[in-house]
């Protein structure tokens, strides 16, 4: 017994300790995040965003170098505060305050104290950087903005915030992250990888060598440059036309599907969003509810097309048969197509296609409508037959363009009208609205611009696309697949000759561009406000759609202008200014030129607010 | 058959532990101290180096220790005692003061500790004492005389060192083994029990647990066996120490003691301050998982986070950089260790031999206890080396002088007669 004692000591000793150790070292892992935490520093290297072309190869965004004062406020101590908030020119509440919220974020990794120094105050900071522990220099890049425009197309760099930093373990706090257009889509690309280097630091935060010989240590990938397809020029030329009116442009190449422009406006200088005095700036572009800078107007803005619209109408009852290039309607100011139902035109006479387009009878193509619908045994099945064609255009999808922002637009499918019909009892006299690009339908400028470019290409396009080139990358499969449209090549033909006329003959000859033949489509969109929550008609908006050369097309355009009242009026000579600058290079028409850079739709936008009773379309 | 070689009869089982041990804890030493740029491992001037250096000095002490006469222990013991009282005593007016202990004596550069071979000087006169014959440990006197051997020296390295001493407190297992009544160990576990709970819980609680536990034992005994007085007397005694224990707490404890008991119990601990070396070596270990970061490649131990990580810490290094693993086999290379020698001691021919090994045992293993203990937090913050293992030329000189005497007495026993 005596004997055994210190033994069985010894061994119970034993199975404690051992019972401890296994508690530590392989239940409860918890030291070994600690032991991360105390030893191992993680520093990154970010690289040098990618820079973004125009077509031409212009240098349109490239980056200048910024400073962020980052803080570990486990790590800060003893400091001077004083001296050090009258450097980085803070008052010491504010000091406080960004301390306490880099703690809630964490109080061992580092959080961006202060963002974004420049130069003079990085170089005197820089010097004095040894006196404050727990603070250190983090080197980005900015974007640095080489021309003023196309703000909607490059989109932003942001501070990543807390739910994308949850969702991507890519970023941490204070990475910064592109928002909204080509930023935001080839992010990816742009932003290339961060380094990461594990340096092991002693108990005095002192760097004592990379951890592990560097074996868990990457080196940062340069971000790729990107060549945009937008032709930077004509990008500006429509921004300037666009100045003091509200509205959207977007050209495409209709053989590649590339977006040559896309203007909205009002717009905003690009720069505003760089720097420290961004989230202010923006915070005041995005108040502003009324010129809405920063929606895109040419990707978002949603109406029912009007007259361009009859162009899909001639086409699909072409496609079904159902007239030919000399089926003619008689026009009497109007299409009578039920008991006291009756939809008004301007025009009168005897009209085929041709002369249809030229003088964008509602008549003739509410006729092609009705038979187009009834030539099925039920309007069902009719309504399908056209909602197909028009899908076949890109019409009523998102389409799949590379930005972020886009609206579907509305195209009705039988299902649509069983809904809103439920005991049936409607036909096509019912939706003849749609004839003519009212009623249900509604489209965004770009998708009236693919549509262009479709019938440009006489039944094909490619997805709209801003990507033109991604050093050693390919871009996308889907902007190289060819879309056919369900409407046949033959029947083309004599629709561009229809819009051909539009300019010869039609609503559009005042805009003739002497040498270049324009094909295009005028115009108007009804539409409504609620004015203290009364539903108030506006002046119509004013729209165009085009393409030009009529041989071998270059450039679809569509041109929507708010509250521009006729197409004609205003959007069908940006169309054709555009037109003339992008294939010229230069304008013949100064007059005309004048009166769209010098137009101002201020005082109809300034309407809606008044307070007063107002007049439209005049 | 006298004056064979000094190997001879010597049991190699435990000079392989011996070695095994010595080897690891240099390896470790290494790795704690090596500085960003390596030098050559008999760099002098690094810690490695030096200790390089005492192993090599090592083996001649060893030598000198086989070599010498095994009866010279015995007759000389208690020269050897009084010579290490007043080595202790010199200290008062030679005594050196690093880190706030006077434990040094300064010699040339180096320094010696005394205490660390006073350990050896008193088990050979509590060895020399319990083997005499008319020695009965049942005896009161007897008793007492053993408690003096064991009690002088280790008042003397109280006053400057707590965790040496609370190393001889150990030697009681010895007088229990060799016919200390039970009672002595049953009082002194109790005590430590009651000291604890009575910091844990408040001591009323305390107390009114012991009158319960006391109720009950009267109240179950047979009638012929109670003692109302004997048991009253208990609860007093026990009542009043539970109660001097906030007294102590707040009175006699230092500061920095009383910080160590709080640090092994509180959760309010501050860890930059007095929690910092407990957390930091728990983080060392903690961090090793199953297999340890590598051999020079535990972070904790790169970056210098645990202090005096070379010396009383040196197993935090053994837990990072060999983990669980590696941990294991240490702790069993010292169990092995501590059980053969217990098996040695107890197929001695003298009784002499068996106490002073058994005295041998003991001190290794309460120092390997104490030291391992306070580094995962069973145990308060006690400065006291890891015997072969920590650096320090004193104790490694201390320990091989203390473990080889004993091997030259086992080596011995077949002379015997």
């Amino acid at each position: 017994m005596r004997k055994a004692f210190l033994p069985s000591l010894i061994v119970l000793v034993t199975i404690i300790i051992v019972a401890r150790l296994f508690y530590l070292q392989i239940i409860d892992d918890s030291y070994i995040k600690k032991s991360d935490n105390n030893a191992i520093k993680i520093k990154y290297d970010y690289p040098e965003r990618g820079y973004m072309f125009d077509r031409n190869g212009t240098l349109l965004v490239a980056n200048q170098p910024s400073y962020d004062v980052m803080v570990i406020p486990k790590d800060v101590k003893d400091i001077d505060t004083l001296g050090f908030c009258k450097l980085l020119k803070i008052t010491k509440e504010e000091f406080l305050k960004k301390i306490e919220k880099a703690k809630i974020y964490s109080p061992r990794l580092p959080s961006v104290f202060l963002p974004q120094l420049n130069k003079k105050e990085y170089a005197g900071f820089q010097e004095k950087i040894r006196k404050f522990q727990g603070f250190y220099i983090q080197k980005r890049s900015l974007r640095d903005y080489q021309v003023n425009a196309a703000a909607n197309v490059f989109g932003y760099i942001t501070q990543v915030n807390e739910a994308i930093i949850k969702k991507n373990p890519y970023y941490k706090s204070g990475d910064l992250i592109g928002k909204q257009g080509v930023e935001e889509v080839y992010e990816d690309f742009l932003r290339g990888t961060k380094g990461v280097k594990y340096v092991q630091r002693d108990r005095f935060n002192r760097e004592i060598g990379s951890y592990k010989e560097g074996i868990y240590d990457t080196i940062a990938v340069q971000g790729e440059d990107v060549t945009l397809s937008l032709d930077i020029e004509l990008q500006k030329y429509g921004e300037s036309l666009m100045i003091n009116k509200r509205g959207g442009i977007v050209a495409l190449e209709p053989k590649t599907g590339e977006i040559l422009a896309l203007v909205s406006a009002p717009s905003y200088d690009p720069a505003i969003l760089v720097g420290r005095d961004r989230s202010k700036n923006y915070t005041k572009l995005n108040d502003d509810t009324l010129a809405m800078p920063l929606y895109d107007r040419g990707l978002l803005a949603e109406y029912p097309p009007g007259s361009p619209f009859k162009i899909m109408t001639g086409l699909i009852g072409l496609q079904e048969e159902v007239i030919d290039v000399n089926t003619s309607f008689v026009c009497h100011h109007g299409f009578s197509y039920g008991r006291g139902a009756f939809m008004k035109c301007h025009d009168s006479g005897t009209n085929n296609l041709h002369t249809g387009f030229a003088h964008s009878c509602n008549t003739y193509f509410a006729n092609v409508f009705k038979l187009t619908i009834d030539k099925y045994p039920k309007p069902t099945y009719g309504v399908d037959a056209w909602s197909n064609h028009l899908k076949s255009f890109g019409l009523g999808s998102f389409m799949g363009y590379d930005l972020p922002a886009g609206r579907k637009g509305h195209i009705p499918d039988s299902r649509y009208y069983k809904r809103w019909y439920p005991n049936g009892g409607w036909r096509s006299t019912t939706i003849i609205s749609n004839s003519i690009g009212q009623g249900e339908v509604s489209t965004t400028p770009i998708q009236l611009a693919n549509m262009m470019a479709s019938i440009a290409n006489e039944g094909y396009y490619y997805t709209p696309h801003i990507i033109k080139k991604i050093k050693d990358h390919t871009i996308d499969k889907k902007y190289t697949t060819k879309h056919v449209t369900t409407v046949d090549k033959e029947h083309f033909k004599p629709v561009i000759e229809g819009l051909f006329g539009v300019y010869n003959e039609g609503t559009a000859r005042s805009l003739r561009v002497e040498g270049i033949d324009i094909c295009g489509k005028t115009g108007t969109a009804e539409n409504f406000t609620k004015i203290n929550g009364k539903r108030t008609q506006l002046t119509d908006h004013s729209i165009f759609v085009a393409f030009a050369p009529k041989d071998n097309p270059k450039i679809a355009i569509a041109v929507f202008v708010e509250n521009g009242y006729w197409g004609a009026r205003w959007a069908g000579p940006i169309a054709s200014l555009m037109i003339e600058k992008y294939l010229r290079g230069k304008i013949t028409r100064t007059d005309l030129e004048k009166r769209m850079l010098e137009g101002s739709l201020q005082n109809e936008y300034a309407k809606v607010t008044s307070g007063q009773p107002f007049s439209i379309n005049n | 058959m006298k004056n064979q070689s000094v190997t001879n009869n010597i049991d190699w089982i435990t000079i392989v532990l011996f070695i095994a041990l010595v080897i690891m804890g240099w390896l470790n030493i290494y790795s704690a101290s090596l500085p960003v740029q390596e030098t050559s491992i008999f760099d002098i001037d690094q810690i490695y180096g030096k200790q390089i250096l005492f192993i090599i000095l090592t083996i001649p002490l060893i030598l000198v220790v086989l070599t010498v006469d095994a009866k010279i222990y015995e007759k000389y013991a208690f020269v050897f005692y009084v010579i290490g009282l007043v080595s202790l005593l010199g200290l008062f007016v030679f005594g050196k003061t690093i880190k706030g202990q006077t434990n040094w004596y300064s010699l040339g550069g180096f320094t010696l500790q005394p205490s660390e071979f006073v350990k050896t000087s008193t088990a050979l006169l509590l060895a020399k004492y319990l083997s005499d014959v008319q020695v009965n440990l049942k005896n009161f006197n007897d008793q007492l005389k053993a408690f003096v051997v064991m009690g002088v020296p280790l008042v003397l390295i109280l006053l400057h060192d707590t965790g040496t001493a609370m190393i001889f407190v150990g030697l009681v297992f010895v007088l229990y083994r060799e016919g200390l009544p039970s009672w002595y160990l049953v009082t002194g576990f109790s005590a430590i029990a009651l000291f604890f709970m009575a910091l844990l819980i408040e001591p009323h609680f305390v107390v009114a647990i012991v009158l319960v536990i006391i109720l009950l034992q009267y109240l179950l005994s047979k009638r012929i066996n109670r003692n109302p007085i004997a048991s009253l007397v208990i609860f007093v005694i026990i009542a009043g120490f539970t109660y001097s224990v906030d007294f102590v707490y707040d009175n006699v404890l230092e500061s920095h003691q009383k910080d160590r008991i709080n640090v092994l119990f509180g959760d309010n601990v501050d860890m930059k301050n007095e929690g910092y070396n407990l957390n930091q070596s728990m983080i060392a270990i903690g961090s090793g998982s199953w297999f340890g970061k590598g051999f020079l490649e535990g972070t904790q131990t790169k970056g210098g986070f645990v202090p005096e990580q070379h010396t009383d810490y040196i197993f935090t290094t053994v837990g990072e950089e060999w983990g669980f693993v590696g941990a294991i086999v240490v702790i069993s290379l010292f169990i092995f260790l501590f059980l053969r020698i217990i098996y040695l001691a107890e197929n001695q021919k003298t009784k002499f031999s068996r106490v002073y090994g058994y005295c041998v045992a003991t001190f290794l293993f309460m120092h390997f206890l104490v030291n391992i203990s306070m580094l995962i937090r069973l145990f308060p913050t006690i400065g006291v080396p890891l015997p072969f293992f920590s650096y320090g030329g004193s104790s490694l000189f201390a320990f091989s002088i203390l473990l080889f005497i004993f091997i030259k007495m086992d080596a011995n026993k077949v002379n015997e007669w």
